[in-house]
Order: C-alpha cells, then structure tokens, then sequence
C-alpha cells in the first residue's frame, strides 16, 4: 500500500464517536516516509477528526497506532510530539505581534550562554541564525526575518507555521488545509515546499478541499466519507472524477456497497486512466 | 538562491527608501515612542512660553520627583497591558503596602527595609491572589481587580485605624524619595550608564557580525549610542545644577531598564508578549499561560507596592488617601498615552516613564500657571484621548496598507 518500505505511521481500525455520530468508523490509515498523502472528504466526512486522533488532541476510542511499525498510545497533544508528529492547523498558531524568529521558536527559546542564563536571557543571534539556515533550506524567501508575523502575506505565514513544524525534527507532518484563502503564486509556493518535505523524507499528510492542490502533490489520495474509509488512490493513476465519485458516494465509488469498500480499502484502486 | 543572499538584496532595497520608511514609521505608529517624544517638547515648549519656570532645573527637578510613583506603578501595569489585561487595583494596592509598611515601622518599631520588603510581599501577594484568581476561575481581571480596588482601599483604612493617618519618622524611609546625591555622584552615575550602554550595543553589534547577521553598518547604533549619551549628560547636568540627581529617580530608571530587560530580553518577557498576542498559540507552544498571568499580575502588585513606599517616603506620611484619588487612572494613562497598547502583545516598559513624563509634565505645567485642578483633569483626559485617537488612526493606516 506504502509507496515505500512499511509505513512510518499505521492506523488500524480507528473509531471515535461524538454522542450520537460515529464520526470515524474503522478506519485504515498509513502514511511512509518519504510520501505526501492527501486527505481528502466532504465537511463532516471525519478528516479533521482523523487528524486529531493522530495528534493527540481527541484520541480515538478503539484501534490501534503504529509508529515505526511499533504499537503506540497517543493520548496527548504531546505525545505525538515526543513521537515525531507535528501538526499545522489552518488557523496556524502563530503569534501576529512577533516577529519570524520569535514565532518559529515559541517554546523552546534559546538560552544565551553565560551570566543571562540566569535571567534565561534569550540568544536571539542564534536562533536568528538557525532561523534563516532553516527558511534557506527550505527555499522559503521571507523579506526580513525580524518582521512581524501579523505583516506577511497568507502564504508567507503558512510557510512560517510549517518551517515551526520542522523545527522539532519530526517525522511526519500533517497540514491542514494549508493552502485555503491562499493565492495562485502564494498556493505554489506552499505546494513547492511541501514537496521539499517530501524531499526531506518526511511522512506527511495533507488534508485538502482542493482537488487540483492534492492532485498537483499527493502520491496517494485517501478518501473518506461520513466517517469511513471510501477509497484510496494512487495519484498518477486516477483521475478527478473518480475521487469526488468517492467523496460523494455517487457514480463509480457508489457501485461497492460498505463491506466491499472494506476488503478493497487496502489496495489502490485500479480503476482510473 | 540562499537566505543571506535574500537578506543582502531586501538590505539594499531597503536603504534606499529608509529615509521615506522612517518618516511613514513615525506616523504609523512603529516609532511611537519617537511621537511621544515629540508631544513632550511639545509640552514643553507651550509651558516654557507660558512661565518661564518650567524649563528651570529646579522645576524639572521637582517634575522627576513627582512623577516617580506614578512611573513605578505604570512598569507594573505596562506588563498587565502586555497581556491585555487591566489592573484597576494597583492604586488601592499602592495605598494599602505603604501604610502597612508605616504601621510596621511607627508602631512596631521594626527595620525600615524589613518594613519595606513586608509591603513589597504585601503588593506580591495581593497581585498573586488577584492573577490566580483571575486564570483560574477565567473571570475577566477588569472585574477581579476592581473588587481588589474596593476591599484593599477598606484594608487600607482599617490598617491606619482611628487616626486615618501616620506619620513617617525613620530617615531609612524618607531617605528613599528625599536624598540628592553630589555632583561628582552625578558625573559617576552618568559615566557608568554610558559606558554600559556603549558595551551592550558594541557586544551585540560584534555577535552580529560574527554571525554574519550584520544588517547594515554600526551607523544606527552610533546614532542611538549618542542621542542616550546627550540625553543622560543633559539631565545630570540639569539635576546637579538644583539640588543633585535623586536617588528616586535613580530607582525609577533602575526599574525601568530592568523589566524592559526582562520583557525583551528573556524567556519570560517573550512569553508575556506571545500571550498576549495569541493566548491560544501560546498554550500550543507549550508555554504555561496561566503561570505567565500570574506572574504578571504578581510583577503589577509588587510594583505598585514600591510605588506606594516612595509616594509615602515623599510624603513623609500614609493617610486614607494614599494611592487614592486618579493615581490609578493616571498609572494606566501613562504607558497608553505612550504607545503601550491596551489590547496587548505591544508596547515597552519606556512607555511606563515617557507617559508619567507626559502626564508630570502637563500637571507640573498648570500647577505652575495655578490653573485649578478641574482645568488639569480635563486637560489630562483631553490629551489621553488625543493619544488614544493618534494611535487607533495609526494602527487602521497600518491595517489598509497591509500591515496589521
């Protein structure tokens, strides 16, 4: 199923209920490294619910996580983060009165050395410094690093909440909706650096309502609809069509029943060009 | 192309039409204190034409004795500010520390800076319940400290009993806002400040530099390194021609630069700003929000605690309206009329002594004039206003072109 290797993080039968809605019901989910994943599903269809279990926000109530091919309990938003997986959510977190560098290391300031450490005076040369060798790396050009987050364009910011994602060396990232309300030149820049994830090697999921974005990134494009697994496919070889027929449980994602989406969840589907 | 490369190019680009920036800058509001600056010689100037007694060293003199307890208070509030939060107790707080700390040195004869430290925790504690109160049980602070506002102005007069007044005898006290240092103290005092203020930019210059993050050549810093040499051998100057340069002022400075260390240059100071820029981002980073609050909200009591030890020393007396009257409202006008904003994540402790200096200046200015205080309060709420209009303009200028 992985494009390479055994999957760096495994989801197995995950459901969670919210009172009276099952919003995931078993639902399969693997991601590799060195892969982008496109999580894709109409409003309500649990792919925001998805990424919550993962990151530890709303733990699922049954199935099981593998990380690494180990079984792993994510009960905490920290505990995803001790594993490696960080999360950028659409409203991005980010603190509009700081500047770039202050933003990327929210939390885990560095310490200057010598008598500050007493105060723990902050080493803004450092972090300026690895700051700008990160963005670098990144490809990521932001006009002054020194100015304040709350200035820079859409797409700016959204590079900036993702380079903060980096900073904890994770293994696998997860972007929610990271180019909505983004331009044309602002969404190929943020699609430009989520390929350099890949590059990167990293696991990283993309849930998206565009199409075209996944289209343009995803190795693999995972659907889900009210709640459950409705078709997975490999980019290359589908088309539009047969993904939002599997989004919307009409035409040719509407010619399996339930159990047959089941037993065929785990192969990419064949069907396409 | 590499991130040193980007920076060299928009350095450039940016030199060229720095001039035009610095001048948009002050309008829109990113220079504020600059503004602030302006308005004081402003003051100044109107007062000067006025009586000519203003711009006299002993006046200006008396203006820095005056305006210490409000500027000590108003450090405090400039980090509740930060948080974009309120602290409508620091008066009451002020009045209250003061005459705890008179009853313990008059009636129970004890140490004056034992007496001292017992209102400074008294100021701590206070604004340690008040912050606890206020994160825990998520009421707004504006109402948690007015109920502050109310209890410890009865605590106040419960503690001065019968008399409703006390008077202050220990030298150690009154010392604290009526000592005047020599003129060779002075030149000392001015000599050390330039040479540490000339050592902090020369060392952060030369890390820059040797991090290859050198923006620019060492021209701003030694045009900043020479306006605060000017400015700091003109008011030792000025202060030695009076009486000498006063050891309350000295205090004041001494908070000021302090906790604008702590709130630029640490850990804390940047978590109080993420706070109050983002309180929910902050919590996803990591940081532990409420602690921050409370610690904030500790920093406001203390302060305005110490600011109510130098107003009693100044006085050499508490009484049942110590820390009363507008010096709360006073204490927060400051740093908002000084570019500190009230919705936080913005603003600086400087602002805590360029408003006071505002405010000093313009009651200092009708007092000399024997305008009556009806005309100052108006004058006063006038100019908060006006401050309060410049900066809401600037900030929707910043908004429509782009810059939140």
């Amino acid at each position: 199923m992985a494009a390479n290797g055994t999957p760096l993080l495994e989801l197995e039968g995950i459901s969670k209920r919210f009172g009276p809605v099952q919003a995931l019901d078993r639902v399969d989910f693997a991601v590799s490294a060195g892969e982008v994943v496109g999580l894709v599903g109409d409003n309500g269809a649990g792919k925001s619910t998805l990424v919550k279990a993962i990151a530890g926000i709303n733990p699922p109530d049954e199935g099981t996580i593998r990380f690494e091919g180990r079984e792993v309990r994510i009960q905490r938003p920290q505990d995803a983060t001790e594993l490696g997986i960080a999360t950028v959510y659409q409203d991005l977190a980010l603190c509009d009165n700081l500047d770039v560098v202050s933003n990327l290391f929210l939390g885990r300031e560095q310490i200057a050395p010598g008598p500050g450490q007493v105060s723990r005076q902050l080493d803004e040369v450092k972090m300026e410094h690895e700051t700008a060798d990160l963005l670098s790396n990144l490809a990521v050009t932001i006009p002054s690093l020194r100015s304040e987050v709350g200035t820079l364009s859409g797409g700016q910011r959204q590079q900036v909440a993702v380079a903060r994602s980096l900073l904890g060396e994770p293994k696998v990232v997860m972007l929610d909706e990271p180019t909505a309300a983004l331009g044309v030149p602002q969404t190929k820049q943020v699609l430009q650096l989520i390929r350099r994830l890949r590059e990167r090697n990293l696991g990283v999921v993309v849930i998206s309502h565009n199409l075209a974005d996944v289209f343009a990134i995803a190795d693999r494009v995972f659907v889900l609809r009210l709640g459950k697994a409705a078709g997975e496919f490999k980019a290359e070889e589908t088309t539009e069509e047969h993904v939002i027929g599997a989004i919307t449980g009409v035409g040719e994602g509407r010619e399996k029943n339930d159990q047959e989406l089941e037993e065929t969840e785990h192969k990419p589907e064949e069907g396409g060009a | 192309m590499s991130a040193a490369e980007t920076t060299a190019d928009d350095a450039t680009t940016g030199q060229a039409s720095s001039r035009g920036q610095a001048i948009r800058r002050i309008v829109q509001g990113d220079l504020s204190s600059v503004r602030v600056v302006l308005g004081l010689v402003l003051i100044a100037i109107i007062f000067q034409v006025q009586e000519d007694r203003f711009l006299s060293a002993q006046n200006l003199t008396n203006l820095m004795l005056q305006i210490t307890t409000i500027g000590l208070i108003s450090v405090g509030i400039v980090y509740v500010l930060l948080l974009g939060e309120i602290d409508l107790s620091v008066g009451a707080v002020s009045g209250l520390s003061a005459a705890v700390m008179t009853v313990l040195s008059v009636n129970h004869g004890w140490n004056a800076y034992l007496a001292i430290a017992a209102a400074v925790v008294v100021g701590a504690s206070i604004g340690f319940l008040q912050g606890s109160l206020f994160s825990r049980f998520v009421v707004p602070s504006f109402v948690v400290t007015l109920a502050g506002l109310l209890a410890w102005e009865g605590a106040l007069l419960q503690v001065l009993g019968k008399t409703g007044s006390l008077n202050i005898n220990d030298p150690k006290i009154t010392g604290l806002a009526n000592t005047f240092y020599s003129d060779t103290v002075g030149w000392i005092f001015a000599a050390v400040i330039i040479a540490a203020y000339g050592a902090v930019l020369a060392a952060g210059y030369r890390k820059r530099v040797s991090a290859g993050l050198a923006d620019g050549g060492p021209t701003s810093l030694i045009v900043r390194f020479v306006f605060l040499s000017a400015i700091v051998i003109a008011a030792v100057a000025i202060l030695n021609s009076d009486r000498g340069v006063p050891l309350a002022v000295m205090i004041l400075l001494g908070f000021v630069v302090g906790m604008e260390y702590v709130a630029k240059r640490t850990t804390f100071g940047r978590h109080v700003f993420a706070v109050g820029g983002n309180a929910e981002a902050a919590r996803r980073a990591g940081i532990r929000v409420n602690a921050v609050r409370v610690a904030v909200f500790t920093i406001s009591g203390s302060m305005a605690a110490i600011g109510g030890v130098m107003a009693a020393s100044r006085l050499f007396a508490v009484n049942q309206n110590s820390g009363g009257n507008e010096l709360l409202l006073l204490a927060i006008a400051g740093p908002v009329i000084a570019g500190t904003s009230l919705f936080g994540g913005r603003g600086s402790v400087w602002t805590a002594l360029l408003g006071a200096l505002v405010i000093g200046s313009i009651s200092n200015g009708m007092d000399l004039l024997s305008l009556s205080s009806a005309v100052k309060l108006m004058v006063t709420g006038g100019v908060l206003l006006l401050a309060v209009l410049v900066d809401a303009v600037a900030r929707q200028q910043r908004q429509t072109s782009g810059r939140v």
